[in-house]
């Protein structure tokens, strides 16, 4: 139909407390096109995970879309009933967890709890094909065969983790959320699951949505990427776009505030405060308590936030666009 | 010639560990495995290696916390002015000693007693030592939690841990451990667990504490960048030992061991424009190292305050 | 300056524990249970203090209706009967007519002066429920709402005492096990194995053979017993968590004394988990207080169970509803308190595990 492998619009969600409704995700839209690598950075709080856990409908009890739509290749995700949005979990849009690691059920065999996805949605294939499905899988993620046989503690960190791509991808899925999937392995190990990754999706011709917190990570990995912050999308645009023009604060400083191996050492710039209190009515720019250099504007609240287009297909939220 | 703060000679820590139910056998791992380094007074050295290379170990052995195997410590003595092996001190010069080494742990949830308020928990080295009056004690606390950027003080001494975000709790961890004004701090990674913008914050912190308190850091970590802003020197762990040691710069610039090569190559580079090359490992600069300085354990000396390790990790890496 | 800033500090201090209480009471009353435990367990209170007030303040009198020696008679004249050997007859229908109302059957009364077709004066005991006794009266002239009252004094006396006896031996027994290790906790473990092994209703017996019991005596027992058993393993496996966290060891490096951490990091973050274990063994205590004075085990004035124990000697156990208010009562009250206690615990379960939390 369209281009566009996924279409988010307006989503809105909110999480139910003792304290109070907390706007997790706030107006937030993207697009991703096909074969696209969507990066989605920002630190803990600002809703990265909140919006990957809606786009599969995977939202905790508490948790209530208030607004919003959510197009995967043209159908709508939201208010489909569970068992429709069981068709549409891992056959069209699967997701690797954050932790995925410590996802695997300890007292079944990896080969039997990948079988076991691969059977919910493709119920006449024969164990035969789904085991020929998993070696084919496994061979993408450098793994081995017999890793089907073994039990998850048998496993090390990173097989386990490749293993989890392997389950994402039995599906044959057309979108792929990865949040944050190489916390917690060592740099080494993260590097060769960056490049399968990769691999793979050149290979399956895969669109990947990247959530990390991580910069340098979403440099390398994707083609477009979102700053979020306190819930609601700060600036976007195609990542070499936004690491050499950043507009905003936020991203300005994300930027300067990561240290790197690899050229001269530079000053780094830091960040004072924490985050804000998203319980409740809020106005104006979240962003300007810590602020380096707000403007009156951005000090009263008065700005109706929305994103401005900079150049082709770069975003940035309007306090900044018309600051510097 | 500067002086040395800590000289550590041939460190081990083994651990036993049995072979399984009906099996007599014991087998051995050696955590640490054979580590020698030093750090002058004033300088920062940085323990970089992945998980299970023996880094936390070391620092638990450093610490005194765990009991090491073999090997020797020694410490400055600024009365003697000579080095001091600490190694058999127990009871009471055990606790006298204790004053000059701290340690910064990771989590910034689980490093203070969710029980204690603020003031309690910086207040308990004083008063486990005994320093001063009750006066004394409070007006020291009220001022280094001014030191750390906890102001307005009364604000944050009667809360307690958990009413507080986690860069603030790893300020309260370094104004807890800075109140001796220690020689010497081990830093078990204290920023991995905090968010990126925060990080700098506080590692800028450490920093100007380390130059004003004249203190040195060991500085744990996985992450090689956050080495190279904190630390003079680093030191390459894997498998237990340490095998390249030499100044940051140089180090970054110019690495020698295969295994250092490779862990420099796979760090990801926040530049799209970066073309990052995996290092290929290959052995033959090594091996024209070993020809030209010897093979002595546990280190060779290269020339420029750089050591190489020439043990064989053939396949390993 | 110093003084205004200590001043702040205490300000802010009682604003911290007044927001922290208001939020574990929030939280506390989002378990159902564990308000209506909570209501239960304060009605009891309420009872409990309500008699002595009513004494003080003269509404009853002391010798109406004290639970042990009051005594009031109800004097009524009944017509003395014989009742038939078979029935139906002209004036029964069945055997459950007769003796009818006033009158009473000639068999019951030992007086060999009086013959069928007298008038015999008895006292009514016991008697049922009425405007004076709210609730009737027991076979000697006791007021049972007064009673009542007294049995839950004792059930909370004993409840809590044994409870923290039990809480306070196994909290520190536990804690000493986990931080020593070794010879030490080998040694304790075993001893809470036995302890768990020994059945402990038949122990209670037969320790009641030995020694006679009273209130005192049968909660300091109970907690021991209790606090020297399972718990014991369970704080154990509390402590060890918290000894390997990395506070603890901070305070180790800092140059800590092993009994200061034990004393001042360990046993505080166990208090809570030890806390919970209290309020549940509340429960078990007065369940066990009741089974023992039903059988007449325990030297005690008044209680629950006693009142249980007294309607069985005198016989009216199995007289189904016809003397209600010797039985349901007492045997009600000891459910409910032990049951409200146990919810009680329930609610402040969610309160220290946030996990258990539906928000």
């Amino acid at each position: 139909m369209n281009e566009n492998i996924l279409s988010v619009k307006n989503l809105n969600m909110h999480y139910e407390t003792i304290s109070g409704n907390v706007s997790a995700v706030r107006n937030v839209s993207f697009d991703i096109k096909k074969g696209e690598s969507f990066g989605l950075v920002g630190e803990s709080g600002c809703g990265k995970t909140s919006v990957a856990m809606s786009l599969v409908q995977l939202q905790a009890d508490n948790a209530v879309i208030s607004e919003g739509s959510i197009k995967l290749d043209g159908k709508e995700l939201i208010g489909l009933s569970e068992s429709e949005l069981r068709t549409v979990r891992w056959d069209g849009i699967s997701i690797v967890f954050q932790g995925a690691m410590n996802a695997w059920n300890p007292v079944i065999k990896i080969g039997e709890q990948i079988r076991e996805a691969i059977r919910e949605h493709y119920p006449e294939n024969t164990k035969a094909q789904n085991i020929e499905k998993i070696t084919e899988l496994f061979s993408m993620v450098g793994l081995d065969q017999n890793i089907m046989d073994r039990f998850p503690h048998e496993l090390s960190g990173g097989m386990k983790q490749r293993a989890v791509i392997a389950l994402a991808l039995s599906c044959d899925p057309k979108l792929v959320i990865a949040d944050e999937p190489t916390t917690a392995l060592d740099v080494v190990i993260q590097d060769q699951i960056l490049n399968e990754i990769k691999k793979v999706q050149d290979l399956l011709g895969l669109s990947l949505i990247y959530i990390s917190h991580d910069i340098a990570v979403i440099a390398e990995m994707t083609t477009t990427m979102a700053v979020m912050y306190a819930g609601s999308i700060v600036e976007m645009g195609p990542t070499d776009e936004v690491f050499k023009n950043p507009k905003h604060a936020y991203t300005r400083l994300l930027l300067e505030s990561t240290p790197s191996v690899v050229g001269d050492k530079k000053k780094l710039r830091s960040l004072d405060g924490e985050p804000p209190s998203l319980i409740g009515d809020i106005k104006g720019c979240t962003f300007s308590p810590r602020c380096p250099e707000p403007t009156d504007d951005c000090k009263n609240q008065t700005l109706e936030m929305k994103l401005i287009e900079i150049s082709n297909g770069h975003f940035a939220d309007i306090c900044c666009v018309n600051c510097k | 010639m500067k002086k040395n703060l800590i000289e550590v000679n041939n460190l081990e820590k083994y651990f036993e560990v049995s072979g399984g139910l009906f099996s007599r056998k014991k087998s051995i791992v050696k955590a640490v495995d054979n580590i020698s380094f030093n750090i002058p007074l004033g300088e920062s050295l940085g323990l970089v290696g992945q998980s299970g290379c023996g880094k936390t170990t070391t620092a638990r052995a450093l610490s005194l916390l765990d009991p090491k195997t073999a090997g020797e410590v020694k410490f400055y003595n600024n009365k003697t002015d000579s080095m001091e092996s600490i190694d058999n001190l127990e009871g009471d010069e055990l606790k006298e000693f204790r004053r000059n080494i701290q340690m910064i742990f990771q989590d910034p949830y689980e490093s203070l007693n969710p029980r204690w308020t603020i003031k309690d928990i910086i207040l308990e080295p004083l008063n486990i030592h005994n320093i001063g009056n009750l006066d004394d004690r409070e007006e020291a606390v009220a001022e280094i939690l001014k030191t750390v950027g906890l102001t307005p003080s009364e604000n944050y001494l009667p809360r307690y841990p958990h009413e507080l975000s986690g860069g603030q709790r790893q300020r309260v961890s370094i104004a807890r451990t800075l109140i001796m004004k220690p020689k010497f701090v081990v830093c078990d990674e204290p920023t991995s667990m905090l968010d990126v913008s925060i990080r700098i914050s506080i590692m800028d912190l450490m920093l100007k504490l380390a130059e004003d308190l004249e203190v040195s850091y060991l500085y744990i970590t996985h992450d090689l960048a956050v080495a190279r802003y904190m630390c003079n020197r680093i030191a390459v762990m894997f498998n237990g030992k340490i095998v390249e040691l030499a100044e940051t710069e140089e180090l970054l610039s110019n690495p020698i061991h295969p295994y250092t090569k490779r862990l420099i190559s796979s760090i990801p580079v926040p530049d799209p424009s970066y073309e990052r090359i995996v290092y290929d490992i290959n052995y033959d600069e090594l091996d024209e190292i070993i020809a030209k300085h010897g093979a002595e354990e546990p280190m060779v000396d290269v020339g420029n305050k750089h050591f190489v390790a020439t043990h064989d990790v053939k396949g390993l890496i | 300056m110093d003084n205004k800033n200590t001043k702040n500090e205490k300000n802010i201090r009682k604003e911290i524990r007044k927001a922290s209480i208001n939020k574990n009471w929030t939280l506390f009353k989002q378990s159902k249970l564990g308000v209506i435990g909570l209501g239960i367990v304060v009605f009891f209170a309420f009872l409990a203090i309500l008699q002595p007030l009513l004494f003080l303040t003269g509404v009853w009198e002391e010798s109406v209706y004290d639970p042990v020696v009051g005594y009031e008679s109800e004097k009524v004249t009944l017509l003395v009967v014989k009742c038939p050997q078979e029935y139906p007859t002209e004036q029964y229908e069945t055997k459950n007519d007769c003796p009818a109302k006033g009158e009473v059957n000639s068999v019951v009364i030992f007086n060999p002066s009086v013959k069928v077709g007298d008038y015999y004066e008895t006292s009514l005991q016991p008697a049922p429920p009425s405007s004076k006794h709210i609730l009737g009266t027991d076979s000697l002239g006791r007021d049972i709402f007064s009673q009542l009252m007294e049995g839950s004094q004792v059930a909370f006396i004993l409840g809590l005492l044994s409870a923290t006896v039990g809480v306070a031996l196994s909290t520190i027994l536990g804690s000493i096990a986990a931080f020593f290790g070794g010879r030490v906790d080998a040694y304790l473990m075993r001893q809470s194995d036995l302890v768990l092994m020994l059945p402990f209703l038949p122990l209670l017996f037969i320790i009641s053979a030995f020694v006679e019991l009273q209130v005192w005596h049968l909660a300091v027992v109970l907690g021991v017993l209790g606090g020297l058993g399972g718990s014991v393993i369970t704080i154990k496996s509390a402590a060890l968590q918290v000894k390997v966290k990395p506070f603890v060891d901070s305070a180790r490096i800092t140059g800590g004394s092993r009994m200061r951490i034990l004393f001042s990091h360990i046993l505080p973050n166990v208090a809570p988990l030890a806390l919970l274990f209290m309020v549940f063994s509340v429960t078990g205590a007065i369940a066990s207080e009741s089974v023992l004075s039903f059988l007449g085990l325990l030297n005690i004035d008044m209680s629950w169970g006693l009142m249980i124990y007294l309607s069985q000697t005198d016989g009216y156990i199995f007289s189904g509803m016809k003397y209600w208010w010797l039985i349901l009562p007492a045997g009600l009250s000891v459910t409910f308190l032990a049951g409200g206690f146990y919810l009680v615990g329930r609610g402040l379960d969610e309160v220290f595990n946030p996990r258990l939390r539906q928000r």
